[in-house]
């Protein structure tokens, strides 16, 4: 069975994390999970290779992407919309 | 002006992985080139060269810390690691803000770049890793060991071509002697054993597809090799202060430039650089016991070294020892000077003088004694370590026995 966007993504985040996706709660922010600047730009990156799809995100001022960074959750909804977004 | 000494070494070649490596393989005239192993060999034509055997990042660094360090940062931070070790330095956050590193690279982060030229070229992939440009910049192996260290004061990378770990170092030797630092980490390293680096070098038609045999009469080119060197410099008063173990004392560097062609070395610049580091020294030539020549094995190179040494040292070139240890670990082109200190440092250290190996017929255009095929014993006290790159620009360091 193919895995959920959300496992996914999950997973991606858990890598840059290093810790396991079961650990991973989706309310944590990035820094939470000891994700620095750096680990983001890779997690962006892993997304887009993934699902095949661009990421409209700017490592200038993160905060203001249209990407929503605020926190797991909030990443794990906009993938789900780029890639629902690339189906149609 | 304040005394400069060497209180650690470090390296990573064919020839091993430690300083120790190296002086073994040196004594035993060990050859450190073979066959190339990389992808697309096949479309090479030369497919010798001196590539590290049996190389494993995984085994030196983290998953997190390979996906930033191009292979010529991770082999300048094994180098430094094992220099700063055996330094026994101990960086305190005063000695910190002044403390620096000087590295010398010709290529860069050349792996990365090969590898992403491909992928966007020849695989027609339209996104790169995040981290690209972090790792193919000529100034990512300065910059990771100075994070590694809290090294914050003076800290750049030189780019001089084959030159480029002479002039480091130099520019490490004088930061000390002018009193602006009291400790630096120098030296080269250079990895660009790819298909790209080594297809770029088959057009100038200057590489040997069966061997480096520098002086020989028979030779045909140079090969290249990878790795780095690196050394901790210190003020003499400090590694004394502190009980160090000195490795050599740095007493001389000179450079000049040719100042006429791009590629073919010139006689008039090499004695400069020379008698220049002799000057600097404040030494006669007659307390010159060994040289590490530039020694590239290519007709060229080799014979105006030669020549230019007989000019600088009069009779006393009939007295002193010359040898290319470029033969054994081939040219690490932006680190060969680094690694080739070792040389020196064995010399006035231990009584050993690398070979040149290969050597295997006599060229009158290089007839000095250039101590062919094996390690001979003998006492030096000071020895010089010669580079001469493309774009005619020399710089040549002296060592000497404390």
């Amino acid at each position: 069975m193919s895995k959920t966007v959300e496992e996914q993504v999950i997973a991606i985040i858990a890598e840059q994390a290093l810790i396991e996706p079961s650990e991973v709660d989706t309310s944590a922010t990035l820094e939470d999970l000891g994700i620095d600047s750096l680990g983001l730009v890779e997690a962006v990156f892993a997304i887009e290779e993934n699902f095949d799809l661009s990421v409209p995100f700017n490592a200038n001022d993160p905060t203001e992407s249209e990407f929503d960074i605020s926190n797991v959750r909030s990443m794990i909804n906009a993938v789900e919309q780029l890639v629902a977004a690339k189906g149609s | 002006m304040n005394r400069v000494v060497i209180t650690g070494q470090g390296a990573i070649s064919s020839l091993g992985a430690s300083a120790a490596d190296h002086f073994e393989s040196m004594r035993a005239a060990r050859n450190g080139i073979g066959p190339l192993n990389f992808q697309d060999t096949e479309r090479l034509s030369i497919r010798i060269g001196g590539q590290i055997k049996d190389y494993d990042p995984a085994a030196r660094f983290s998953r997190q810390d390979i996906t930033l360090f191009d292979k010529f940062t991770q082999f300048a931070l094994i180098a430094a690691d094992e220099a700063m070790a055996q330094s026994g330095l101990i960086l305190t956050e005063d000695l910190a803000t002044t403390a620096g590193v000087v590295l010398g690279t010709a290529g860069g982060g050349l792996q990365t770049q090969d590898e992403n030229y491909r992928s966007v070229y020849e695989d027609g992939k339209n996104r790169v890793h995040p981290f690209v440009v972090p790792r193919l910049m000529n100034n990512a192996a300065a910059s990771h060991v100075s994070m590694r260290y809290n090294l914050q004061g003076p800290s750049f990378t030189v780019a001089t071509a084959c030159a480029s770990s002479n002039h480091a170092m130099g520019q490490a030797f004088n930061l000390i002697r002018s009193g602006i630092s009291k400790v630096m980490l120098t030296g080269g390293s250079e990895s660009m054993l790819c298909f790209g680096g080594i297809k770029a070098w088959e057009g100038l038609r200057v590489m040997s597809k069966d061997g480096c045999r520098p002086f020989s009469a028979n030779r045909n080119g140079m090969v290249q090799g990878e790795g780095a060197g690196v050394f901790v410099f210190e003020d003499y008063t400090h590694a004394r202060a502190r009980g160090a173990e000195i490795l050599a004392e740095v007493v001389g560097f000179a450079m000049t430039s040719d100042a006429s062609d791009i590629v073919m070395p010139n006689k008039q610049g090499a004695k400069r650089a020379i008698s220049g580091a002799l000057r600097d020294a404040r030494i006669s030539g007659e307390d010159i016991g060994y040289i590490n020549a530039h020694g590239t094995g290519t007709a060229a190179n080799d014979k105006t070294e030669c020549a230019a040494v007989r000019e600088v040292f009069g009779a006393h070139a009939d007295r002193l020892m010359i040898s290319s240890t470029k033969s054994m670990h081939g040219h690490l082109i932006g680190g060969t000077g680094a690694v080739e200190l070792l040389a020196c440092i064995m010399a006035i250290r231990d009584g050993v003088i690398a070979p040149t190996i290969n050597y295997e017929v006599p060229d009158p255009e290089c007839d000095l004694d250039v101590v062919p095929n094996e390690a001979r014993e003998a006492k030096v006290t000071v020895a010089l370590s010669n580079a001469f790159a493309f774009g005619g620009l020399n710089a040549v360091l002296a060592v000497r026995a404390v």
